[in-house]
């Protein structure tokens, strides 16, 4: 069964960096690599290794207080470099130094068939904590079931790696993450492409063919146009690498934690495809990669979700894509409210830059303008393909009002949904963060 | 620039917390993204931003008005040559004689607006907003030529704080500023601000111009129509010969200061949808309305309501009705947010704004009552639209 998905709003921002030519990755031995147990929100992390400890691929090194089935694994073999720790004894990371031995846990999956079973190699295995759940955009919860399984096989956003070439080859793993993933949810499994993507049926699997711009390859707006979450549903969601990785476990047993990379940005010498691990140190991706050395903010992902990363920091997970732009933080632009110059990038026809459909443009990170209220409207609704009133959601976000909250919405959506409503905003309000300060408290609230 | 950015950076640190100059910081910070975008990167979400941000939104509006105020100097000019009886008009004295008329009160609008902007701002520790650099535009080109500059600063002060600050500033007001400042001259000031002489300039001005004579009148065609009492509508310049709906439409009437002319108006109008800037939903549908009631108006036109009789065509071309559709609905801030609501908003502007101007025969002109009114109850249009899309998920849940 294939579905078609016409998405009208949203915007497809051009910029410098993007790959050209997709010769094969460029291979980079990791000699450190960590976990960041921020990146699984939802997770209480407990260290369960101390410094020194030998672990292998797989081995669990944190475990979630609510739940010590859910853990997040080492992505290689090695031994415990450090756990750094900050606030209130936070841990930031837990980094591991590569032993080059190559030893892998391997996981008993003889009897997967009972979705208990699958349940607990998916939390042992480290791969439940790659998935996700709505309401709140969190790992899902241990004793949720969900509604539907929605997973991404492509992205849509900016400079983002080619999912064709990111999972080349990978049907049967597909098909056998499908499998166990369909014993646990009752609804059904729908996987998201591109009309000329060469993914065109898993069995198991509802297709959708999703056109459109940006942000047509978010789950979220998967979501809304297909079946949207009411209050009470919770729905899972996850990229098809991680869905590889699932059906790469049910295979073989082990977990493969190798991942493709898309390196780009306009201040990328040579925009390429990295094959590295997950967690996988910064400085190591980017040696001599980056054309002026001075003054650029790295990004594991994109320009518009992804987090920032110095060099002596990770690649984060969910993220196969480092973007690196300019900071600009040095720029002197003289009555830039003025400026009719075409390098400015805009979605506003006040701009000649808007006109000129083909150009890439190169902006750094700066916002240019400074914080306001909300003085314009409808800006947010030409960017957000949901049936809901993005302005009204935030207004009832900040009041921390949650009666109005779940009346507008709040369960079918994520942070990532409200990216481009952010970039467009003439007030430069941080829409990402509120959103996601939305959903903690939610929870915290009526948990 | 370097030099001045150079500049700026050296003596910053006055202006920071500890400095000298602190109690200045919000008019440095003013200033100095005003000359330069500031260097503020993002630290949360997104990493790149449209370039697009308040200043320029506003300089837009800003410049959307210039046509209007260009021409309302020609027309003041040219009004007043009109009273004094002259037979020839010469173009640049014209301009001139409006250009001097103008300036004591724009300055005023600005520097009173602009003040309370600054001083609020740093009282607060907050950017200075940019919302004032339209409001100081509107004011003078809303109000009547002969308004004596004391009564603006007194009702910009007014609106200002009452209308803008007290609520939280630029993005917070319910009401638009500078509809505000005209209505409170319109009910603090009625005997100056109503009447036959105060839309005509009639004194000469650095020794430009000439003096009238007096028992002069100059009636806006609105105010002439108002006091009509026979049947027979006839409405004349102030030189006695008829106003055409031509005429009417390029503007050569009597009138508030920037509001005259239509076919400025429209140049506004085409650059504030071209940029995007301006709610297209809201002018068509203010135009839409405004033509409906007035038709409905005509057909059942009265000696009663003397307005009543004067075509569609006409009620959308005299007063400030184009004015307050393209200027005054279109403000995001106090209009509704919704693109259903903007429909409805416009739409009750449009008829109210007639319907106040043709069956109150107490105000000759409603444009500006109407979009209070409207300002008002924006919010609970808006309401409803959103309450639409809450019983909608509600449904999605009880249907399950």
């Amino acid at each position: 069964m294939t579905k078609d998905l016409s998405i009208k709003k949203g915007l497809d921002i051009n910029i410098i960096g993007g790959i050209e030519s997709e010769k094969p990755p460029y291979l980079i031995p990791v000699k450190t690599c960590a976990v960041v147990p921020d990146d699984f929100t939802g997770l209480t992390p407990k260290a369960i290794v101390a410094v020194g400890d030998h672990v292998k691929k797989g081995t669990p090194i944190i475990i979630d207080k609510k739940n010590a089935n859910i853990a997040l694994v080492a992505p290689i073999s090695g031994s415990i470099k450090e756990i750094a720790r900050g606030e209130r004894r936070k841990i930031l990371y837990i980094s591991i130094e590569a032993d080059n031995n190559e030893e892998a846990e391997s996981f008993d999956t003889s009897s997967i068939n009972s979705p208990d079973n699958a349940r607990l190699l998916l939390m042992q295995s480290g791969l439940w904590a790659q998935m996700r759940q709505r309401p709140y955009d969190i790992i899902p919860d241990a004793t949720s079931v969900p509604r539907d399984i929605f997973i991404s096989a492509f992205d849509s956003a900016p400079l983002a790696p080619n999912y064709d070439y990111i999972l080349n080859d990978v049907e049967r793993e597909l098909t056998e993450g499908v499998k166990l993933l369909k014993q646990l949810t009752s609804g059904n499994v729908y996987i998201s492409t591109r009309n000329d993507s060469n993914i065109k049926s898993i069995e198991g699997a509802e297709m959708v063919i999703v056109k459109g711009p940006h942000p047509a390859g978010n789950v979220g707006v998967q979501i809304a146009n297909i079946s949207p979450i009411n209050k009470g549903e919770v729905v899972w969601t996850l990229d098809a690498v991680t869905l590889r990785r699932i059906g790469h476990l049910v295979i073989n047993g082990t977990i493969d934690t190798s991942t493709i990379v898309a390196l780009t940005g306009s201040e990328v010498a040579e925009p390429k495809y990295l094959k590295t691990v997950q967690g996988a140190k910064i400085e190591d991706l980017i040696t001599n990669e980056i054309k002026n050395d001075q003054n650029v903010r790295i990004i594991s992902g994109n320009v518009l979700t992804g987090k920032t990363t110095p060099r002596d920091s990770f690649l984060r997970f969910p993220y196969n894509h480092i973007t690196v732009i300019p900071e600009g933080n040095d720029v002197a632009e003289f009555l830039g409210w003025a400026s009719l110059s075409p390098r400015k990038m805009s979605v506003s026809r006040s701009f000649p830059g808007h006109f000129l459909f083909k150009k890439k443009f190169s902006p750094d990170a700066r916002i240019l303008g400074g914080k306001r209220a909300m003085i314009m409207s409808g800006e947010y609704d030409r960017v957000f393909p949901f049936d809901i009133y993005a302005e009204y959601l935030l207004k009832a976000i900040i009041s921390r009002n949650i009666d109005q909250m779940e009346a507008l919405g709040i369960y079918e959506v994520a942070p990532e949904d409200f990216a481009l409503c952010e970039y467009v905003d003439t007030s430069k309000i941080e829409i990402q963060q509120i959103v996601r300060e939305g959903l903690d408290f939610l929870r915290k609230e009526l948990e | 620039m370097k030099a001045l950015r150079k500049y700026l950076d050296r003596i910053k640190p006055n202006f920071e917390p500890g400095g000298k100059l602190h109690a200045f910081r919000s008019v440095f910070d003013g200033f100095e993204t005003f000359l330069f975008t500031p260097r503020t990167t993002s630290r949360s979400g997104v990493h790149i931003h449209d370039s697009i941000d308040s200043k320029r939104t506003m300089i837009i509006v800003v410049l959307a008005l210039v046509p209007c105020l260009l021409f309302g100097m020609y027309n003041a000019g040219y009004q007043h040559w009109l009273a004094i009886g002259a037979t020839e008009f010469p173009f640049w004295e014209l301009v001139a004689y409006g250009c001097l008329a103008i300036l004591p009160t724009l300055v005023t609008a600005y520097a009173v607006g602009l003040g309370i902007e600054f001083i609020v701002a740093q009282w607060r520790g907050e950017e200075i907003q940019e919302g004032f650099l339209v409001s100081g535009m509107l004011i003078p080109l809303i109000c009547p030529i002969e308004t004596p500059v004391w009564m603006i600063a007194v009702a910009t002060a007014f609106a200002v704080i009452f209308a803008k600050e007290v609520f939280g500033g630029t993005g917070y007001n319910i009401f638009n500023v500078a509809l505000i400042t005209r209505a409170f001259l319109f009910f603090a000031y009625p005997a100056q601000m109503s009447g036959d002489n105060v839309f005509i300039s009639t004194e000469p001005i650095c020794g430009l111009g000439g003096t009238v004579a007096d028992g002069f009148t100059g009636a806006t065609p609105l105010g002439q129509i108002a006091s009509t009492t026979t049947g027979n509508l006839s409405i004349t310049g102030i030189n006695g010969s008829e106003i055409s709906t031509l005429d009417a439409f390029i503007g050569l009437i009597p009138g508030s200061f920037g509001e005259t002319s239509t076919l400025c108006i429209l140049i506004g109008a085409a650059i504030l949808l071209f940029s995007g800037i301006a709610s297209w939903r809201i002018i068509l549908s203010v135009f839409a309305g405004g033509a409906l009631m007035a038709w409905i108006a005509n057909t059942f036109a009265t000696p009663t309501y003397p307005a009543s009789m004067l075509s569609p065509i006409d009620q959308l071309l005299y007063g400030g009705f184009a004015f307050a559709a393209v200027f005054m609905a279109t403000d995001p801030v106090t209009g509704a947010r919704t693109n259903i609501g903007k429909y409805i908003y416009g739409f009750l502007i449009g008829v109210f704004a007639i319907l106040i101007r043709t069956y109150n025969t107490g105000y000759p002109e409603g444009a500006m009552l109407a979009v209070l009114l409207m300002n008002a109850f924006a919010p609970l249009i808006d309401y409803f639209v959103v309450q639409a899309n809450i019983r909608r998920r509600m449904r999605r849940l009880t249907h399950k």
